[in-house]
């Protein structure tokens, strides 16, 4: 199942299932994306689907609309397009399996090799093969009969659902996704976060003032274990600061955080167990 | 013995940024210091059906017998604690429930899951698993893995063919060779641990082990181990930001003091 993921100034507002044929976008309440900013249009695009494939369709708006930075009035969206309206930016997210061409070879998820096949296919490769070989020969068995029959496999479901809608039966979709991740939505199938700018901070009190920490690992804890412990998180869409363990919290700006992961911006001013320090982005 | 005091237990449970709905399940029973991880299988939402039903006939029907038998009493039959005998017939008591669902009902047809349960007991762990989900272990500081795959892969790098790091690029990832409910016996895989205190035990779908790395799992228990919770949603997070390409759970029990168990008055003796 494809889906949007809105955005605005790089940050993740909400994802949005593609689930029906015509997903309407514009600033009146009743389109299936509305987007309340003037600079976008009452009714100001569509995004039409039909099986795997979505079409991106400019409804005459009055600022246009962008794909991948180009103006467009009709666009066959793929993966990872970029959709601009205004300052607003819709992410194009498909599923992999959900691709035709994937939806034959693919089968990523878990199957079961059932001792009864594989006996079958060692039978078969009686000339002596090594039971590995006769065990290889028992997967493709496998696979191919568990994907023939749908059968014990917990396969990308995009396939399962080409099928099922080829075969008339577009009512079979699947449930919307349930709210997103814990976290703010993150960018999906993003790579390692090597695209991000690399963080770092330098300490600017206490006995190691002056003193910089580059922030190249996943995480990194600071603090004091048993007084105050935070953790900086290095994730596809920046870095955050999450308060670990201690009475107090740390402070960003002047101001404590909350329990939910605080986003980092360049230059940000973060105390933890009373060391003041400098966030900041390395160019 | 109460082992809410003795254990402190978190989880995660999340579908990850792709699939639309979880077909992993979870579930804890800290007073009797049990846990189940279970990653189902199966087409539309059959999968969680076979998940959702092995976690529940395991921790209710654990809890009932755990109430009557203590784990660490030895079995006269095969001479080996309680706790592996109670840990087997329950596994095979899900496996024929979930089985019979399957070949009862169309919609379930093929259903199954993987499963790790770990049931913590006398300074020890009675653990069984199947199929593709994982036991990992954080003990002074180092990480390591307990549990072994049942999985085509894993027999692979067994018999030589492949490398463990050929095996992070390999196509099949996905083929189990074992899993609760797709026959109607299964032969579970148990094995008795023992345990210290400090220890972090990290139990997981292949939702988090196929998309973080060892060392960065190992990593961030180390890190922000001291808040249990926020390590469980760390590693989801992790997972999700990777691409969280599928369903993905964490349940992370640490071992808080020792818990031997009640051995008499001559017992406390030798131990005095």
């Amino acid at each position: 199942m494809a889906k949007l993921i809105l955005s605005m100034d790089g940050l993740v507002l909400k994802e949005i299932p593609i689930t029906k044929e015509r997903t309407t976008i514009g600033r009146k309440a009743h389109n299936d994306i509305q987007i309340d900013n003037l600079a976008v249009s009452g009714e100001h695009a569509v995004i039409v689907t039909i099986l795997n494939d979505s079409f991106m369709e400019d409804l005459g708006s009055t600022n246009g609309t962008l794909v991948n930075g180009n103006p467009v009035k009709k666009h066959f969206l793929q993966n990872n397009d970029t959709i601009e309206l205004g300052k607003y930016k819709l992410k194009f997210i498909q599923e992999q399996g959900a691709q035709p061409a994937a939806a034959a070879a693919d089968f990523e998820k878990t199957m079961v090799l059932r001792p009864s096949a594989m006996k079958a296919a060692a039978a078969a490769a009686a000339g002596g093969a090594g039971a590995v070989a006769a065990r290889q020969a028992a997967v493709q068995q496998a696979a191919a009969s568990a994907a023939a029959a749908g059968v014990a496999d917990k396969d990308n479901k995009g396939a399962q659902i080409a099928a099922a809608a080829a075969a008339a039966k577009p009512a079979a979709a699947p449930a919307a996704k349930p709210a997103a991740a814990p976290a703010p939505a993150a960018a999906p199938a993003a790579a390692k976060p090597a695209g991000q700018p690399l963080g770092a901070i330098q300490l600017l009190s206490g006995g190691n003032a002056g003193k910089e920490l580059e922030l190249s690992k996943p995480l990194t804890t600071l603090g004091k274990p048993g007084v105050q412990v935070a953790v900086l998180t290095r994730r596809p869409q920046g870095y955050f600061i999450t308060h670990v363990e201690g009475a107090q919290r740390p402070t960003v700006n002047g101001q404590a955080i909350g329990a939910a992961p605080h986003p980092l911006k360049d230059h940000d001013l973060v105390e933890i167990a009373g060391i003041k320090m400098e966030f900041f982005h390395k160019h | 013995m109460n082992y809410s005091q003795i254990l402190e237990i978190a989880s995660c449970t999340d579908p990850g940024m792709v699939r639309s709905h979880n077909e992993d399940s979870i579930a804890s029973d800290p007073n009797n210091g049990l846990v189940v991880l279970a990653d189902g299988m199966g087409g539309y939402n059959a999968g969680e059906v076979a998940s959702g039903m092995a976690t529940t006939v395991i921790t209710t029907e654990l809890a009932q017998l755990l109430s009557k038998t203590q784990p660490y009493q030895v079995d006269q039959e095969s001479k080996k604690p309680i706790a592996e005998k109670l840990i087997r017939d329950q596994v095979l008591k899900a496996n024929t429930s979930i089985y019979q669902a399957a070949q009862s009902q169309a919609q379930y047809a093929g259903m199954g899951t993987t499963l790790v349960v770990c049931l913590f007991y006398d300074n020890k762990m009675m653990v069984g698993h199947l199929g593709d989900s994982r036991l990992y272990m954080l003990r002074e500081g180092k990480f390591s893995q307990v549990t072994r795959d049942h999985s085509l892969l894993q027999e692979q790098i067994d018999s030589g063919i492949i490398t463990a790091e050929q095996a992070k690029h390999a196509q099949h990832k996905n083929l189990v060779t074992k899993a609760l409910g797709i026959d109607p016996v299964v032969e579970p895989e148990i094995r008795e641990y023992s345990t210290k205190p400090g220890d972090v035990y990290l139990l997981c779908s292949d939702g988090l082990c196929d998309m973080v790395e060892d060392e960065d799992m190992g990593m961030t228990l180390q890190a922000i181990g001291g808040n249990l919770k926020l390590a469980a949603q760390q590693l989801v997070q992790m997972a999700n930001d990777n691409g969280g390409k599928d369903n993905v759970s964490v349940i992370l029990v640490r071992v808080l003091r020792e818990y031997p168990a009640p051995r008499g008055i001559l017992g406390m003796f030798r131990k005095g």
